[in-house]
């Protein structure tokens, strides 16, 4: 049933790679299409035409967009096995607050270390990434999974990032396993799983990645 | 359910927290009111909302749940008797998510944006908010008395500062966003939406909002041209 299930992709992308680990954990089929950020087809931009963006989940012909909406629908759809999100509503408000959060801070700050020129709105960036790093630390506490004793819809959420670690060691000049190093062992600990494994990019091709829109930039 | 405490800490001209109301009232929840001063907070809500140390906050049986959006949802699954909030259908509840994410990050922000900003900056601002609601006013065309179908819903909730605060906005900014021409759909939906008996009473004064927005888009922009550093 592999052609119910097409995700238009792209390899890099950290919101792509959240949809990618959902239906590994739902051991589901599905065909990947890679995009071409910069010659969009005109599937993506049909099956997207408010953002035009990656990931889009077409399933039976009808188009998910948004990763954090993609992966609950996945949830709810094959909800038989591997539930990504708990069962309780206070338990599930309790991941959705985690899960926005992450989406509201990780990204947006953490592009601004290669996005921007250095200077004070870079540092007021860099700050702000750190402390939101170290509210996740704190949350997590010592539980093997910020979805508790198993891996779930925040921790599917946060590990897409931890690829971009390193980039962040190096341009923000930050230690990650000194500042948050329970953060460290829970990345390690995901990436044993097959789902994370398959799913998430390469750190040094992330870094490279960003070196050179710093290059294209010219900062 | 006479062992549910349900408390509600809100703001007055907070138009999150007014989404919480409704849904409470929409559902035949009783709940103690909180209000809160955000421009002072109280040592509570910074202890129930480390995090944000915003408004609303619904604390149920003592378990704290914050963001309107996901206050909704978990009403929504707590309470789940009629009128339901989200559809059911699980595309359908993907695509109301998709809007509701869509108008808070495009409408909302810009909207206020151009309440506060003046010049070419506010000019940009109101072409913002309108491009955004044009996608908005696509996807009313058609559809029945609310986003929600016959009945308000999520959607309609999660919009509906668009009927009641958007005019305040326009008149305190000096803009005009919400075009009869371009918006047909969105005025005769937001008329709707205000005439509705659940909403009808809970909408904050509008002198009152119009005094509190002048002195926020006074305070802003003063603050935007370096003369109150915050």
């Amino acid at each position: 049933m592999a052609s119910e299930l097409l995700l238009l992709d792209f390899n890099f992308s950290p919101f792509a790679a959240r949809v990618r680990i959902a239906l590994e954990e739902k051991g589901l089929e599905y065909e990947s299409r890679e995009e071409d950020l910069d010659n969009k087809s005109p599937l993506l931009l049909e099956m997207n035409p408010v953002y035009k963006q990656v990931p889009v989940l077409i399933h039976k012909g009808k188009p998910i967009s948004e990763s954090s909406i993609i992966v609950q629908y996945i949830d709810e759809v094959w909800n038989h096995k591997s539930p990504l999100l708990p069962s309780d509503p206070y338990e599930r408000a309790h991941a959705r607050f985690w899960v926005d959060y992450i989406d509201k801070k990780i990204y947006p700050c953490g592009n601004k270390l290669w996005n921007l020129p250095k200077g004070e709105a870079q540092e007021a960036a860099k700050e702000e990434l750190m402390e939101s790093f170290k509210t996740l630390e704190a949350e997590l506490g010592d539980k093997p999974y910020l979805g508790g004793n198993t891996f779930n819809f925040v921790d599917i959420t946060l590990i897409p990032f931890y690829s971009y670690f390193h980039t962040f060691e190096k341009l923000g000049n930050l230690n990650m396993v000194k500042e948050c190093p329970k953060l460290v062992e829970w990345g390690q600990r995901c990436m044993h799983k097959e789902s994370v494994s398959k799913s998430v990019s390469d750190p040094i091709a992330v870094y490279e990645a960003a070196l050179e829109i710093i290059r294209d930039l010219g900062f | 359910m006479a062992n549910e405490k349900v408390k509600l800490h809100g703001f007055w001209v907070s138009p999150f927290a007014n989404r919480v109301k409704w849904a409470l009232k929409l559902k035949g929840i009783e709940y103690e009111y909180m209000e809160e001063d955000v421009w002072n907070k109280s040592n509570l809500l910074i202890q129930l909302n480390p995090v944000y140390k915003k408004v609303p906050v619904l604390v149920h049986n003592g378990k704290v749940i914050l963001e309107s959006f996901l206050i909704l949802e978990y009403i929504d699954e707590t309470w789940n008797q009629n009128p339901l909030l989200l559809p059911q259908d699980p595309s359908q509840r993907a695509l109301t998510r998709f809007w509701a994410k869509f108008a808070e990050e495009k409408i909302f922000e810009a909207a206020f944006n151009a309440l506060c900003s003046h010049g070419d900056e506010q000019k940009k601002a109101v072409q913002l908010t309108m491009e955004a609601m044009e996608k908005i006013e696509g996807e009313l065309k058609g559809k029945q008395q609310f986003f929600g179908g016959e009945s308000i819903g999520y959607l309609d909730i999660i919009l509906g500062w668009i009927s009641y605060m958007l005019p305040v906005f326009e008149e305190v900014g000096s803009v005009q966003i919400l075009d009869p021409v371009k918006f047909p759909a969105t005025i005769a939906w937001s008329n709707r939406f205000l005439n509705h008996p659940v909403i009808k009473d809970t909408l904050p004064p509008k002198e009152k909002m119009l005094v509190y927005f002048q002195e926020r888009r006074h305070i802003i922009s003063c603050a935007n041209l370096g003369w109150i550093k915050f």
